[in-house]
């Protein structure tokens, strides 16, 4: 059995993972990362439209600051966020951008002078002053009351992560690449490593670390319908839930994305409609400005989903053979817009829609995209229950984003999260030593090799894997999505009950030899039906409305009742369901719950002193 | 209506020691706007479940799929099966080890050209939380990002000639993009004469043949063929400065 030793062991090497890496192999640790895929392919790189800090270069961000920010992240989350955290995010926000352009990302720049934007579909004249000339500027983003996304392009998570890599290699961190995480090594206090199987050769492996990172990104294949890659299907969430000790907070939390184009589910970036892109309907007509007329296009990701839905509903989509969808229309932000600051959207319409959106429309409607939801942390990353364990970026839930998280704020969170949680573990890894077990670790290993055996023999049954994969992503899709109510996510629960108890009994068709991608699938197919039971179950439970959770039996934002963060915990192997216990989603109310000024919601009022006046920042 | 496929795939797994390479056939009915990854996931999920290939973003935006298409090498998410013929061949990418079938391993070998050119910005600053950005002008911020769009597919090193007679040297155009992307970049302190030090040679801009296998291949519609251009330019400088270096010592 090939075992190593590190210090910290990055459980992805997406950039949460690699700038974790960076801050701990800067303070003279070693550090090993893991990645399925070499580390430039993670799912960071296909981030397209930008970052928030709050610089306030450009004009239409002037005035910004980390106080505004702070409070757009706030209310996008629907009060559902730590508002500590959102703290510490928006005052380091900013840092990480600067950091990251001295590491060499060629941000756009304020160029000085007039210039023509659009909002709603209209022309408008800004601008740029003189003297910010060559300073990082930003495009608009939903859910902001300024101009706060920070972007190369629409390649944004491309260049970051390219740079992010290039400080890797610079630095000299190990990376193992096709490398998979099965399960973590743990004694029920104390993380040890984890063991995983090679993606090369097929073979186990073990890693002994201090401290062990979840850094795994989103689990957004457990949907039919989303934007994620292939390989966002959960692993470092299932892992830790696996443990029956840490808890997946939030796993309701689920963030649809108003232009997923159809039939592909590609992203198209909301800088489309940040940069004055405007949504239309079957009759070529604009309907944003009906629901939204204040923030229209630009109203969060949650609201522009719903309203699109509910037009759709009303018949006025336009329909096709993968049923009726919206249009998005980028036409009038003109050839040299779109080729210089929206090219990827530019190549994508091309190629996969045979679309050319300089001159049509482009077919979009929500789909799954984001999963607030994650490994439960404290502010430091740490994780709940195992000393040792940490996460960050999509993997965690940190909880800067509550219910809703806003366009930008996610690369935000990677890189200000890494560089926060990086400083962290390199204290904690100062002085700490760990008794790794063999007995434990040997016992773990056993454990994943006995799974591979049944796998192999078909001793459970013969069920197929992708069958099991379509059936529950056609649950979440069709029970589980932008509007929900409780029958059907009743339903949901209870099929996804059948689909796992059919999850345990999946047997391989094919001979695993080697890296073999059946066996890879049906490794964590239990896995992903667990998180889809925590998902629907969070959601039944869940009797109100509040940002990405939407409850049509239920419409109100209930502050006296559901101010609360549910944690989902899978305390034993033999459970059916998850175990739900809830907490405050904050212990600083320095913005007390209100109207979020977009998205028409009746608020059920809390009563509790301590959430309703506010109250400076502690420390 | 529809048209029948027809799939020429190789296989191999090396870790099957009593596998040979081979050839399968697979037959599948074309579906409306099909590309290869529909079609690819949809022999392993009806066909054959350990057929291995990599696919990541299915979107033409991280690299993963790079493949030979009827013989030439492209990226197989982006490929409309509407494009092709109705007999398609897939074989891996050469120069790479193979993993499997049409999974070649891209990541090491990226990482080592990585660490040849030493793909970072080199400067003895050290980083000022607290102070604002360095200025830069936003037309040479796009002229970055022109080059910066690589996705380390590995298309160009695929058809390029030389990078197939020496797959563990030769760097390759992918190489000499990232060279002349750091040159372009004000940021980083390297000189010519250091730059020089990282592609002066054989395995670098001296060993290219010049006859541009690469530059039609790229996805990204990189424009290889001038940043290769650029690079015979001022490395040919460099290199006539180190020859005067060596007749005339002390100068
Ligand atoms: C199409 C799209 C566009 C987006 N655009 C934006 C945007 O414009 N702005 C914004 O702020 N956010 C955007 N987001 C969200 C943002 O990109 C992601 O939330 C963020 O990049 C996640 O980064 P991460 O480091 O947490 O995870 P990832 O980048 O997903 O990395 C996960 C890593 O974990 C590894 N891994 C997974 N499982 C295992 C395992 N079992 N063993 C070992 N390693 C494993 C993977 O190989 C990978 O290295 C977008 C998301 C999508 C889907
Ligand atoms: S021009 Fe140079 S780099 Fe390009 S294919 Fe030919 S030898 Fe290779
Ligand atoms: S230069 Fe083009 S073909 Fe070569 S690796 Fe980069 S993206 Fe691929
Ligand atoms: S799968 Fe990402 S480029 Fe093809």
């Amino acid at each position: 059995m090939d075992t190593f030793y590190t210090d910290l062991l990055c459980v992805g090497a997406g950039l949460a993972g690699e700038r974790v890496a960076v801050a701990a192999a800067s303070a003279g640790f070693e550090t090993i990362c893991l990645s399925i895929v070499p580390p430039r392919r993670s799912h960071s790189s296909a981030a397209q439209g930008g970052m928030q800090a709050s610089l306030g270069n450009c004009c239409k961000g002037e005035g910004d600051c980390p106080d505004v920010h702070f409070a757009d992240t706030v209310k996008g989350s629907d009060w559902g966020c730590d508002q500590e955290v959102a703290r510490l995010f928006a005052e380091t926000a900013p840092v990480a951008v600067r950091e990251m352009a001295f590491w060499g990302i060629p941000w756009n720049r304020v160029v000085p002078g007039k210039g023509i934007y659009y909002k709603a579909g209209k022309e408008y004249e800004k601008i740029e002053k003189r003297e910010m000339e060559g300073m990082i500027t930003a495009r608009d983003f939903g859910g902001t009351a300024k101009w706060r996304t920070c972007y190369t392009s629409d390649g944004t998570g491309h260049t970051l992560l390219f740079t992010m890599d290039n400080e890797v290699v610079h630095l000299g961190v190990t990376v193992h690449d096709r490398v998979e995480v099965l399960s973590l090594i743990h004694d029920g206090q104390t993380c040890m490593g984890v063991v995983a199987r090679c993606l090369k050769t097929g073979k186990l492996r073990v890693y002994l670390a201090k401290a062990t990172l979840i850094a795994t990104g989103g689990y957004g294949r457990i949907y039919r319908e989303t934007t994620n890659c292939v390989i966002n299907n959960g692993d470092g969430t299932i892992v830790t839930l696996d443990t029956g000790i840490v808890p997946f907070g939030n796993p309701e939390a689920v963030q649809f994305h108003p232009t997923g184009i159809v039939p592909t589910n590609i992203l198209v970036t909301e800088g489309c409609r940040g940069d004055g892109g405007t949504l239309k309907d079957v009759n070529g007509e604009r309907f944003m400005h009906i629901y939204e007329p204040g923030k229209q296009e630009l109203a969060s990701r949650d609201v522009v989903s719903r309203w699109m839905t509910h037009h759709m509903r009303l018949g006025k989509g336009v329909p096709s053979p993968y049923g009726p969808h919206l249009w998005l229309d980028i036409r009038h932000l003109g050839a040299h817009h779109i080729k210089t600051k929206l090219r990827e959207v530019e190549e994508i319409c091309n190629e996969f829609l045979d679309v050319d959106p300089i001159t049509q429309m482009i077919p979009v409607r929500p789909a799954h995209h984001y999963s607030m939801g994650g490994v439960r942390t404290n502010k430091d990353g740490a994780a709940y229950g195992l000393k040792g364990l940490y996460a960050a970026g999509e993997a965690a839930c940190w909880d800067m984003h509550g219910f809703n998280r806003l366009g930008g704020n996610s690369l935000a969170e990677t890189i200000v999260a890494g560089r926060i949680v990086g400083e962290k573990i390199s204290e904690f890894l100062q002085g700490y030593e760990v008794d790794f077990k063999t007995s434990i670790i040997q016992a773990e290993v056993k454990k994943q090799q006995e799974k591979i055996n049944n796998l192999v023999s078909g001793k459970n049954g013969k069920e197929n894997v992708y069958e099991i994969k379509a059936a529950m992503g056609d649950e979440l899709m069709d029970r589980v999505a932008v509007f929900r109510t409780g029958a059907e996510l009743q339903k949901a629960v209870d099929n996804l009950q059948v689909i796992y108890d059919r999850a345990k009994r999946i047997g391989l068709s094919s001979k695993p030899v080697g890296a073999n991608p059946e066996l890879s699938m049906a490794l964590r197919m239990p896995g992903m039906v667990r998180l889809a039971l925590c998902t629907a179950y969070g959601a039944l439970m869940r009797t109100e409305s509040r940002g990405a959770h939407a409850r049509e039996d239920y419409p109100e934002r209930n502050d006296r009742d559901w101010l609360k963060r549910t944690l989902a915990y899978w305390k034993s192997e033999d459970d059916t369901l998850p175990t739900l216990e809830y907490e405050k989603p904050s212990k600083v109310w320095e913005l007390p719950p209100g109207e979020r000024g977009y998205g028409s919601s009746k608020i059920i009022c809390t009563e509790d002193p301590e959430i309703c006046t506010p109250k400076p920042e502690t420390n | 209506m529809g048209r029948t496929l027809k799939f020429n795939i190789f296989r191999f797994n090396p870790e099957d020691t009593a596998a040979v390479p081979r050839m399968d056939t697979f037959y599948l009915e074309e579906t409306d706007a099909m590309t290869l990854y529909i079609a690819l996931n949809r022999i392993r999920e009806e066909q054959d479940p350990a057929l291995m290939f990599d696919f990541m973003c299915r979107a033409g935006i991280c690299g993963s799929c790079a493949m030979m298409i009827n013989g030439k090498p492209d990226l197989a998410c982006h490929t409309k099966t509407k494009k092709l013929p109705s007999e398609i061949t897939l074989m891996p990418m050469p120069v790479f080890k193979l993993i499997g079938d049409l999974s070649v391993d891209t990541g090491t070998w990226f990482r080592g050209m990585n660490e040849k050119v030493q793909s970072w910005v080199h400067t003895r600053k050290t980083f000022e939380p607290h102070a604002p950005e360095e200025r830069m002008d936003n037309a040479l911020a796009d002229e970055i990002y022109e080059l910066e769009r690589c996705i380390e597919c590995g298309c160009c090193v695929a058809a390029c000639g030389k990078a197939n007679m020496l797959p563990e040297g030769f760097m390759g155009a992918t190489a000499f993009n990232r060279v002349a992307r750091f040159m372009m970049d004000p940021r980083d302190e390297r000189t010519n004469d250091q730059y020089f030090e990282v592609v002066g040679n054989e395995d670098g801009i001296f060993g290219c043949l010049g006859l541009l296998g690469c530059e039609d291949m790229c996805p990204k519609k990189i424009p290889l063929q001038d940043q290769l251009g650029v690079l015979r330019r001022k490395m040919g400088f460099s290199q006539v400065k180190h020859l005067f270096k060596a007749v005339m010592p002390g100068k």
